[in-house]
């Protein structure tokens, strides 16, 4: 793409692509941004009219909401450190030469393939559930009170599930880059006289970083909408301590009706996924040049 | 310091035996070359030298201390390889250091010396550069100083001129053999380029099939090849192997003669050939003819001398220059 005739024929030709994804985004947003301007309830038909900011002050006002948001950044967080931090060292050992790892990657990778909505029922009853589940199983066989991680720990638990799937995506990228990294060089650290933390430290972390960014870039997307694993758990539950932004916009729709309130939920979320989104892709981009 | 001494030592992946039973004795601050056609265990046996292979048998011994089982860090060896592989997120001054700091030396310590090598090396306008801003060349004295800065007893070289252009191959063979006398320090270089192996050695060591065929200087094994491996290994262009009657008449079954040992004439003594092609290179002319009994023979002549293709000469080996060999292919007395 380098002389003036390449880039105009360029422009030309993704042009119907870009106008295609142009109206694929622009409908949904106009409708909700017209949404989000008018009281609009599904138990009071036909008795829509003008709001103004009033479903936006709403919203925001709303003390669900800033439990809520702090719920998805905790969530985002957490499942984020869970997943660098021990994808990097599943793909550590993944990428060791032990009998048997055809298998092994095998068997990583597959949790990203279970729909959310079973892995998620899994874990809830058979994994977690405090009377019939094998956690409760180990605790009780070596003589421990179950926990009853919904009840007690439902943050974690939801955590935990959502950690669990995205570990392998993490794990994935993370190995692929370790494959790229140079065997000599790793030699010549070993003449220098590094160990095996130095060379950890001081060539397969930088090694790692745009790998990592691109990791934290593409999860963050989606567990900022994380929304199934939380419905067939807690509910958002017990209150409000599970509830993380998807779920209160889905409450606001789908509970209590209300298509205004619910619209300016969404409005907000698209704001404050794009300011996350903003942040990360300068972080990221900085990391891409380097 | 620094004698390396190698004693039978073997390398087998697998079934395959790379290298079979290799005993090489490398005096201090000499500068040995192994040499030899691709595949023929070079760098295997560079990198047991350094320890990052583990020998099958056999022992290596740095100043007569075994040194067998020891990590490649505490060999007290530095490698530049072939790739240069140096730190990508490191900057120049921080790839030279690397070493240093992992041994633990104090920082101004390590800066002084960093510089010191950067100064010797002409890197001192680049020490905040990280490597991919670099040109080959200066990637390659990085390497080259993140070897030196560590007083290491022997540097081992793989390669490390076979990714420059020819004229900075030249330059850079010039410096690393200064910069090796300066230091004296033993190096271990390895090279299929007979040229670099000729002009750079002390002694070299001609590798074929993972076996070590003769260990000597250059004008040794250019004056007396051991074997027809050698002699067909070292000189350019080749020398000339001539087997059948010819060798009989010098009771040998092969014998040898060097491009530039032969005389061309057109008439007189010798044999009488064919020339089938002539290449004018200016200072020298090679001249490829067709000996009937004898076979396609090269001889080089210093200058023109007018010949064309086509035309018929007599070729005439100068008689003290002619390598025997029994059947076997090993040299005989002359
Ligand atoms: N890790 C390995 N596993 C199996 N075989 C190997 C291994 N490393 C090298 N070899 C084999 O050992 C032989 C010698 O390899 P080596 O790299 O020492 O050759 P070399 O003389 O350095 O050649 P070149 O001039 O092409 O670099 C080759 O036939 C190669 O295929
Ligand atoms: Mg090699």
């Amino acid at each position: 793409m380098a002389t003036q005739q390449t880039r105009t024929l360029g422009r030309v030709l993704i042009a119907p692509a870009v106008a295609l994804l142009f109206v694929w985004m622009i409908v949904p947003l106009a409708m909700t941004i017209y949404f989000s301007l008018q009281y609009k309830n599904l138990l009071n038909p036909g008795e829509e009219s003008f709001a103004g900011l009033d479903n936006f002050t709403y919203f925001l006002t709303d003390p669900a909401f800033i439990t809520a948001l702090i719920n998805t950044l905790v969530l985002v967080g957490s499942v984020l450190l869970i997943t660098i931090v021990l994808g990097t060292f599943v793909a550590l050992l993944m990428n060791m030469p032990i009998y048997g790892r055809n298998i092994v990657r095998l068997m990583v990778i597959a949790p990203f393939f279970v729909m959310p909505t079973v892995s998620a029922l899994v874990w809830k009853n058979l994994l977690m559930h405090p009377v019939s589940g094998l956690f409760a199983w180990l605790m009780s066989s070596v003589g421990l009170e179950p926990i009853d991680w919904f009840t007690n720990y439902p943050m974690l638990a939801v955590i935990l599930i959502v950690a669990w799937q995205w570990l392998p995506f993490a794990s994935l990228i993370l190995l692929t880059a370790l494959q790229s990294l140079d065997e000599e060089q790793k030699e010549a650290a070993e003449m220098d006289g590094a160990g095996a933390v130095s060379k950890f430290i001081y060539l397969t972390l930088p090694h790692l970083a745009r790998p990592i960014t691109v990791v934290i870039l593409i999860e963050t997307i989606f567990l900022l909408t994380v929304f199934a694993e939380i419905f067939v758990t807690t509910g958002g539950g017990p209150g409000l301590q599970t509830t993380n932004l998807a779920f209160l916009i889905y409450q606001a729709a789908l509970l209590q009706f209300d298509v205004g309130s619910a619209s300016a939920g969404g409005l907000v979320a698209v704001v404050i996924a794009n300011i996350l989104a903003f942040f990360l892709v300068r972080i990221v981009g900085r990391n891409l040049e380097a | 310091m620094g004698s390396i001494t190698l004693e039978n030592v073997r390398k087998s992946f697998g079934s395959a035996d790379i290298i079979q039973g290799a005993s090489l004795e490398i005096e201090d601050g000499s500068f040995v070359v192994f040499v030899g056609p691709s595949g023929c265990g070079k760098t295997t046996l560079l990198r047991l030298i350094a320890g990052l292979e583990d020998v099958t048998s056999g022992q290596i011994r740095i100043d007569g201390a075994d040194v067998t089982d020891v990590p490649p860090a505490k060999r007290g060896l530095s490698m530049v390889f072939q790739s240069y592989a140096l730190y990508p997120h490191m900057s120049v001054r921080g790839n030279i250091a690397f070493g240093l700091k992992m041994a633990g030396m104090p920082k101004g310590e390590i800066d002084r010396k960093v510089e010191g090598a950067a100064s010797i090396l002409n890197l001192t306008p680049y020490l905040e550069r990280k490597p991919r801003d670099l040109s080959g060349g200066q990637r390659q004295r990085v390497a080259i100083g993140r070897a030196i800065v560590r007083e290491p007893k022997a540097f081992l070289f793989d390669e490390p001129l076979s990714n420059l252009d020819a004229a900075l191959r030249v330059q850079m063979r010039q410096e690393v053999t200064r910069l090796q006398k300066q230091l004296a320090t033993t190096a271990v270089y390895v090279t299929h380029d007979q040229v670099e192996a000729m002009t750079m050695a002390d002694r070299i060591v001609v590798l074929n099939a993972g076996r070590i065929e003769q260990y000597g200087s250059p004008l040794e094994l250019y004056e007396h090849p051991a074997n027809l491996f050698v002699a067909g290994f070292i000189g350019s262009p080749k020398m000339n192997l001539i087997g059948r009657e010819v060798a009989g008449q010098f009771g040998a079954a092969t014998i040898g003669v060097r491009p530039e040992h032969i005389t061309v004439a057109r008439d007189g003594e010798g044999w009488e050939g064919t020339v089938g092609v002539a290449e004018h290179l200016g200072s020298d002319t090679f001249i490829y003819v067709d000996v009937p009994q004898v076979g396609t023979l090269t001889a080089r002549t210093v200058g023109e001398l007018g010949i064309r293709v086509g035309e018929r000469v007599r070729l005439r080996p100068d008689q003290r220059r002619i390598h025997r060999f029994d059947t076997e292919g090993r040299a005989l007395a002359a």
